[in-house]
This record gives C-alpha cells, structure tokens and sequence, in this order.
C-alpha cells in the first residue's frame, strides 16, 4: 500500500511538448513501473503527435477518455499553469500533481475557488510531486535515493525532503510515499491532509513531517494528529535563522507580523507529542529511535 | 515587491480611493515648488523609505509656512532615517512627498492581505488607525473586523457597509466608506498586491473618508503582467547584493553572520542556516542557487558572498536530483579559482557520483574540506570560522 499513487496509477503529463515536461516524463518513465503508468500526453496544438511514444492530445478530457489516465502531472509555464489545474478538475480526475514554481496568487485562489465540491485533489503547486518508491515517481525528485519502506515523508519543499530521504536510507529505512505539497501560500493538499492519509495506509507506520517558516499549516496539523495520529510522527521545520519579514526562497516561506515563526511551530509540535527535532540533519535517526 | 507611499496613493487613486493632494518631490526645491503648487496654509512633509514606523522615526513633519517646508526638507532629505523596520544602520531618505493638510477627525486602519488560513483575500479594518496594527490585534483584537471575499463574487455592498459600520464610520459617511473599501479590493486584485495597507485611514472633519497613507506589497510571481508596476521599482530600497543575486537568477539574503552558505533549494538553505546555528555558529546568508549549480552560477554566487567583509568560511550543501555530484564539483573547482578563493571552504555534497565529486575536489589543489553529511559539514564550518578569528 501507499497514498495517492500506486504501480497501478495511470499519469498524463500537461506540458509535455517543453523541455522541463520531457526531461521528467522520460525520467518517470523510466523509473519502476513508469513504463506501463505514463499513458498520456496534454497539449492543445499538439494532438495526434507523440512523445517517444507517448501519445499526445489536445485536452486533458480527450487523454482520459482515450487512455483511462486518472492522473495528471502538470509542468506548463506559470502563466498558463493555473489555468491548467482547471482543466483538469473540468475533467473530473482523481489527483493533479502541479510541479510548476511560480504561479501567480491571484490565479491559484481563483483556482482554489473553482475546485471547492469537486473531486479532484491537488498537490502542489511549487513542489516535487509525489513518489511511491520501487512503483511510481511523478516529479522531479531523484528516483535512486528512495526504496520501499514503512516511513512516509511531507514536506513543503524539495530538497529538504530528499534530504530527510538519504538520511533514511542511511539508517536502513525505505518510505510508503513521499508527498512535496510545496513552497506556495496558496495550495492543494495541506500537511494535515497528508498526514490523514498516512494514518490510513496499513504500509506505513511512521511519518516524518518537515515544515518551514510561514503560515499555520504545521500547527493545524500537529493538533488534529494529537487527537486522531495512531503512528508516530518526527518534525523538522527549517527558518529558525530566518530574518522576519524576509521572504526565504519559496513563495509561501515568510515570517510576517511576527507570525509563522519556527519557534512557534516547533513548540506547538511538541505540545502535541511530536518528536520534533531541531537539527535537520538528525530526522532519520530520530525516527528510526521511536519505531519499534 | 514594495513601493513607496506616494506611488500608492498614485495607484489608489487610479482606482477611485480619496487621498490627500500631494507631489513627490527629490530636492528641497522641488519641496518648496510642490508646497506652493499645493497652496493652502498647512502642509506635511514625509520621507518616503519602505519601511514603517516613519513618523515615530522623525520623517514626517507638518509645516505652517514655506520657509518651514524649505527648513523641514533639508532636514529629512539625506537622513538616514531609522525606524522599527529599518535595522539600527537606518535607510537614507532620497525622497519626499508634500501633501496638503488633512483635517483629522478620526484615524480608522484598513488592510488587505492574502489570508493563507482561507485562501482567500482578507479585509481587515479597525476604529483604532494611526498605530501598530500589530498591537492592536494583541491588545484588543476585538477591534479588528476581518471580513474574506469570495474570489467570484468580490466584495458586495452589504459587507463594505457592515465593515464600515464595525468600525465607526457614520451613516452619513457610509456611502463613501463602502466606495473606498469596494475600491481597495479592486485595486488590489487588478494589480496582483499582496498586501495593501491605509493607516491610517481617516474620517475629516466634513464627513469624507481618505487615505492618509498607502503601504503596498505586490506578488513577484505576477510581476510579469503587470509592467506599470514593475517601473515604480526603486533600487536604492533594496539590498545591492540582493539585487545583483537576482540577476542571475539567485536568491540571496544577507544576514548578520561569518558563515556563508551555498545551497540548492529554499528549505534545504534554510536547514544548513539553522544547523550552522545548531553547532555555534553564525549564518552570513541564505542562498538558494536552484536547481542546475552550473559553473557560472556557482562564480556568481561566490563573489556575491565575497562582497561581505564578515564572511570567514563557506558551506556549500548540494543534494545532486538531476545533476551529478562530479560535475558540481568540477564547476566548484572552477568557481574557486576564478573568484582566487582566500576562505575555507567546506563541500558537503550529495546525489549520483559523489565518489568522483569528492575526488575532484581532493585533487584540485585547493584548500577545500569535503564533509560526509550535513551535520559533518555544519562543524567543520563553524570550526573554520572560528580558527580564522
């Protein structure tokens, strides 16, 4: 078992004609069961023309009806990117992976808007994507580094997630799946959403949690695990050093009105029986010394 | 991306909100000119710096004659101005704005800002303008009426009437209070803002309400349609070593500290500042190179740090996704040698052929001190730093 993306799960690419989309899609293809899971292709001017085999077609609709792909991973420039989200949740697909950096705000609460009592969700966008080790990688994160395990990881960024990965491995563990539900103030899926659904998946029975500066999603998440968290859970947040006021890189990572601090978060974990740690370089060891 | 108050009032009033009259003036003359321009008895001069707390700080001053615009200009004009959100070092004051007088009956706030909690936008307005909105809403935060407008719908004039009356406008001024609230919004989704800031925002003796102040922030990732805005930029605002960072596609945030840190990724730079601080030391900056730390990047990055006279050491922290450790570690090589590299140099790398990496490095010649991990990577570099004291 795994959350959200399986061997089984079938994947089309919206922007797949740019350079970013193939380099990702040629490498999630060739990751595990990639083979059998990139079935499709999107792009408007482009239908009936193929990706080294990949067919493409003109709307995300089209791709789901001639290939089943229930999924989709969008790498279109941030202009047209949310507008993309939206044509996905048109045609009624069960999760969009959004990788694209970048977006404006105004475009994703519109967005955002548009998607309440649908049924699609979202993950992302500014973010890696979301990778079921040794069966499925849709993202840009590098496959090699992971194996299947027991531990699932969520993060808000990138390289940091790779990161609490390798120190995984190091000490022996593999993940469920690891979910990047990115760097933007305005986003899909929450921390606390998937912790929820780590808590449901029989595979894995820890959950490193990595948060950053900005906002009160780590919070809101660290009380709802306190009541309902059956498996145990490792914090990091990074920005304890970060200036106020400053805007560190992601979108989303800001200290503003002296709110969002690390501080404040990692005494909220804490409050709320997380094992936080305050070096990032001792998340794997933490976890590996509370599972039994 | 911020502006100065003067270009908010600018784009305020485009939208229809009331502010003072006023002219931005860059010398004392153009001080007096626009003061006399302005005519009237009464005038305020105010420094216009991006950052708050201006008043508090002594750069706005009201005038009661010329002679006293002329005396009060030269004075703020060239000063370093330090305010709350300044830093101690302050920031020099290169521009004015002369506004008329404004009869002040009462000082109300208005905001606006994206509310992550929502994902909505957030109107905030409060009876108690003219202050730090950030102790009001720790002292009495019932003062604070918060109202989130529905993306499709915007702000109706039910709502603006009832944040009108929440917070003291009356009846009779009503209609001009839900005018400027139904502005404010459209002003602020029609220009991607961020925040958008009136305080305070004032009700005049005859009944009218205006914008007395404008404090605007605005989306860096929407910048791209909005041209209009991307000229009101003032470079002198902004960190030289921040702005020349971006141009080459860097992002680069000065701090107080000796270490200075190279890292791919925003959470994994802000981790290798907070592990520097776990082992005793001190960051010198943030900077995220992204994803390809190509050579020429890596040149750039090193002679931005350089330009810090505090920096002692380096810490590079790469994990390699897509690009392989020997190639990083060639571009490391390069980098050093073209910047004639005098700190130590600490390389904790990681990804596909680090082996090779790290004997690339080795065999360089140079004084670079690989590290296993980042917790390795961490003390050596707090070690260097202190060993160069």
């Amino acid at each position: 078992m795994s959350i959200l993306v399986d061997k089984n799960t079938r994947v089309m690419t919206q922007g797949i004609t740019g350079k970013t989309g193939q380099f990702h899609t040629r490498a999630g293809r060739d990751y595990a069961n990639g083979r059998n899971c990139y079935v499709a292709g999107v792009n408007p001017r482009k239908a009936g023309e193929d990706f080294e085999g990949i067919p493409v077609y003109g709307s995300v609709k089209d791709a789901k009806k001639a290939t089943g792909a229930t999924v989709s991973v969008i790498y279109v420039p941030p202009p047209f990117a949310a507008a993309a989200i939206d044509e996905a949740v048109d045609a009624d697909l069960d999760l969009v992976i959004c990788i694209t950096e970048g977006i404006p705000v105004r475009d994703m609460i519109r967005t955002k808007d548009r998607m309440q009592g649908r049924r699609t969700l979202l993950v992302g966008p500014n973010c890696p994507g979301v990778i079921t080790p040794d069966e499925i990688k849709i993202g840009i994160m590098p496959g090699h580094i992971h194996k299947k395990g027991p531990v699932g990881v969520v993060s808000r960024s990138g390289t940091l997630t790779y990161e609490a990965v390798g120190q995984l491995m190091e000490v022996g563990l593999g993940q469920s799946s690891c979910v990047g539900i990115g760097g933007d103030p305005v986003n899909g899926l929450k921390h606390v959403d998937v912790l929820r659904m780590f808590n449901d998946d029989p595979q894995t029975e820890a959950v490193i949690m990595v948060g950053e500066i900005g906002g009160s999603d780590e919070e809101i998440a660290a009380r709802w695990a306190k009541d309902h968290m059956k498996k145990p859970i490792v914090g990091f947040i990074a920005g304890v050093t970060a200036p106020p006021g400053k805007r560190m890189g992601h979108a989303g990572a800001i200290v503003s009105g002296g709110k969002g601090t690390a501080q404040e978060k990692l005494a909220v974990m804490e409050e709320c029986g997380i094992n936080v740690t305050r070096n990032p370089a001792e998340m794997g060891r933490t976890l590996k010394s509370i599972l039994r | 991306m911020k502006i100065h108050e003067y270009q908010g009032k600018e784009v305020l009033r485009e939208y229809g909100v009331p502010t003072p009259r006023g002219f931005p003036a860059f010398s004392v003359d153009e001080a007096v000119a626009a003061a006399k321009k302005l005519g009237g008895k009464v005038w305020v001069v105010k420094a216009q710096i991006h950052a708050g707390g201006r008043g508090k700080g002594g750069g706005v001053k009201v005038a009661k004659s010329l002679e006293e615009v002329r005396q009060l200009s030269s004075k703020i004009l060239g000063m370093q101005l330090v305010t709350h959100q300044t830093g101690p070092a302050g920031q020099k004051v290169r521009r004015l704005l002369i506004e008329e007088g404004a009869d002040i009956k009462k000082e109300l706030y208005a905001g606006m800002v994206v509310d992550r909690g929502t994902q909505k936008v957030a109107l905030m307005a409060s009876s108690e303008g003219g202050m730090d909105i950030e102790e009001v809403a720790a002292k009495t935060p019932e003062k604070i009426h918060k109202l989130f407008i529905d993306p499709a719908q915007g702000l109706g004039d039910v709502d603006a009437d009832e944040i009108a009356a929440a917070i003291g406008i009356p009846d009779r001024s009503r209609a001009q209070g839900r005018a400027l609230f139904r502005a404010l919004y459209k002003c602020f989704d029609a220009t991607d803002a961020s925040l958008a800031e009136i305080n305070p925002l004032i009700l005049t003796g005859d009944g009218r309400v205006v914008a007395l102040d404008a404090k605007f922030n605005f989306d860096d990732n929407a910048l791209f349609r909005h041209p209009e805005i991307v000229a009101l930029r003032d470079l002198d605002e902004e960190d030289p070593a921040e702005v020349e960072a971006s141009r080459h596609e860097l992002n680069y945030i000065q701090l107080d500290g000796d270490i200075g840190c190279l890292v791919n990724g925003a959470g994994l730079a802000m981790a290798t500042m907070d592990i520097i601080k776990f082992y005793g030391g001190s960051p010198a900056n943030f900077l995220d190179v992204g994803g390809g730390a190509t050579t020429e990047k890596v040149t750039e990055a090193f002679k931005i740090m350089l330009r810090n006279r505090s920096l002692k050491a380096i810490l590079v922290n790469i994990f390699g996704g897509i690009m392989l450790c020997d190639v990083i570690a060639d571009g490391l090589v390069k980098a050093s040698k073209a910047v004639s590299l005098k700190v130590p140099l600490v390389v904790r790398l990681e990804g596909n052929r680090v082996e090779e990496g790290k004997k690339i490095l080795a065999d360089s010649g140079l004084p670079i001190i690989s590290a296993r991990n980042m917790a390795d990577a961490a003390q050596k570099a707090v070690a260097a730093a202190k060993a160069k004291k």
